[in-house]
């Protein structure tokens, strides 16, 4: 009987441990709204932050993009051959950028670049008791590390987003007029036939969301690091799996909210 | 007006480390706490600070208790109270001059000039003269804990605590960080509270002793009164003698 019982015991302890970690990061992220107001701690250390979440990301992210773009425009070819006109090609690829692939995959790759990059300097902080002392030199620990962190999250996502949308784009264009039988004009003319500006915001929205959830993410787990070494790799690897699985569920939640 | 540490009870889980451990470090002493390891020093120290709350008991720093204060109550109190930790806990990210600079711009009122003076004045003191610009990574051991003392003392703090100051240092190293301790005592008037194994430091520092045992105060007095104590457990340990502890547990 207790044999056929364990899975259930299991999943349910596994389900009170995730509720209790969203109810730890909802308090995490309640604090870092209160430590907002230590301006004179985390603004200055707000610029720096913003190159490491953002500028340094550029190059995975225009990467992706690269290629995505590539693969997007041959495949939509690929697809409509004979059926549909190809000038759709520019359709689908400048709408799967803006509204799925660019900011998903961009927050993704930046899960496991920024989210990890977070939680493990955190993490040995905390484990080398560093974020100790932080606090007996009277800096609110949140405001030193997550305010900054997040807020670079928040800025710079969309930026590095909209990049790596125009790159799929280019890259889509590029491969449109030299591997299909398409011109620039069929493209550009596919790619703002079902143009509107709210694409752009939701695009936008996503990434803002995407920045804010990975960077609060890669803190939270990176504060409640415990043990050595092998203590940082753990919370290094949760946050990464727990930022990319928010991504996805956010994704889902935009799409239903205001699709 | 001192650190009064009273009743403190604080437990991990299961584990009990301070089962109701009082003592008190009065004004401009240094007072060393001993026990063995994983006997709740550190414990004690953080609770001082703030950085960990008790389970019961409380701690009284300069007059307010420690217990009852919000975090800006907190943060005022940790502008008067230095923390050497063990293993020096410096910022990797930063250089050693930056690292001692932390405090003062956020504990005093200095200007970059003046932070700079101090910063140097401070690295002259622990003898890390011309390390400013190295990063914690290219100092050995026994410089990081000299470079930890050198931020802990940057604020000119009304109270010092030190996590294991001698520890794993060599003879030389040692006797320089029992003298810079002995020079905040007797010159500043520093209240300082030491945590160490290190017998010949502890005698060298002490203005008294107390000792940490099973979660509670086994042992208070002056370093006389240790070296007179009948006590079987204080004996074994500032004697080095296992079979005594062992015999009282």
């Amino acid at each position: 009987m207790q044999l056929l019982l364990k899975p259930f015991v299991l999943l349910g302890r596994g389900g009170v441990s995730f509720a209790a970690g969203i109810g730890r990061w909802g308090v995490l992220t309640a604090d870092t709204f209160r430590a907002l107001r230590h301006v004179d701690v985390w603004l200055r250390l707000l610029i720096p932050q913003m190159a490491r979440v953002g500028v340094d990301s550029v190059p995975i992210a225009l990467f992706i993009a690269l290629f995505t773009g590539i693969v997007l425009a041959l495949q939509a070819s690929y697809t409509f051959t004979g059926a549909i006109p190809l000038y759709f090609v520019g359709v689908l690829v400048g709408k799967t950028m803006m509204l799925e692939l660019g900011p998903v995959l961009t927050g993704l790759a930046l899960s496991g670049r920024v989210g990890a990059n977070i939680a493990a300097e955190i993490g040995t902080m905390r484990v080398t008791e560093q974020i100790d002392a932080l606090e007996t030199l009277a800096y609110p620990p949140l405001a030193y590390l997550v305010v900054p962190r997040a807020l670079a999250g928040i800025i710079m996502f969309p930026v590095v987003t909209a990049l790596a949308i125009g790159m799929g784009i280019v890259a889509g264009w590029i491969t449109a007029i030299q591997l299909l039988d398409m011109s620039s004009a069929d493209f550009f003319n596919g790619l703002t036939l079902f143009f509107l500006p709210f694409d752009v915001t939701y695009a936008m929205i996503k990434a803002t969301s995407f920045g804010f959830i990975v960077t609060t993410i890669g803190c939270f787990f990176g504060f409640h690091t415990q043990g050595g070494a092998e203590g940082v790799g753990d919370s290094t690897t949760r946050a990464v799996v727990a930022s990319s699985m928010a991504i996805l569920v956010l994704n889902a939640f935009w799409a239903i909210v205001l699709l | 007006m001192g650190i009064i540490i009273r009743d403190l009870h604080k437990s991990f889980g299961s584990k009990v480390v301070l089962d109701g451990f009082s003592v008190e470090a009065r004004d401009g002493e240094t007072l060393v706490i001993l026990g063995g390891s994983g006997s709740g020093k550190s414990v004690t120290l953080k609770h001082v600070v703030g950085l960990l709350t008790p389970d019961a008991g409380e701690v009284e720093v300069d007059g307010e208790v420690v217990t009852t204060l919000k975090q800006e109550g907190l943060f005022a109190l940790r502008r008067k109270v230095g923390y050497v930790f063990q293993f020096a806990a410096l910022f990797d990210s930063m250089t050693l001059a930056e690292n001692v600079a932390m405090g003062l711009r956020r504990k005093s009122d200095l200007d970059e000039e003046g932070i700079a003076e101090r910063v140097d004045e401070c690295l002259r003191l622990v003898d890390l003269e011309g390390y400013g610009d190295r990063a914690p990574s290219e100092l050995s051991g026994g410089q990081r804990k000299r470079a930890g003392i050198a931020r802990a003392i940057a604020t000119r703090p009304q109270y010092l605590l030190y996590d294991e100051p001698t520890t794993g240092l060599d003879p030389v190293t040692r006797a320089m960080i029992d003298q810079l301790i002995l020079r905040m005592s007797d010159e500043l008037g520093v209240t300082g509270i030491v945590i160490t194994h290190d017998m010949d430091s502890a005698f060298r520092v002490a203005d008294r002793f107390a000792m940490l045992h099973n979660g509670r105060c086994r042992f208070q007095g002056s370093p006389d009164e240790i070296r007179a104590s009948q006590d079987p457990v204080v004996r074994g340990f500032i004697e080095g003698r296992p079979e005594l502890l062992e015999k009282e547990s």
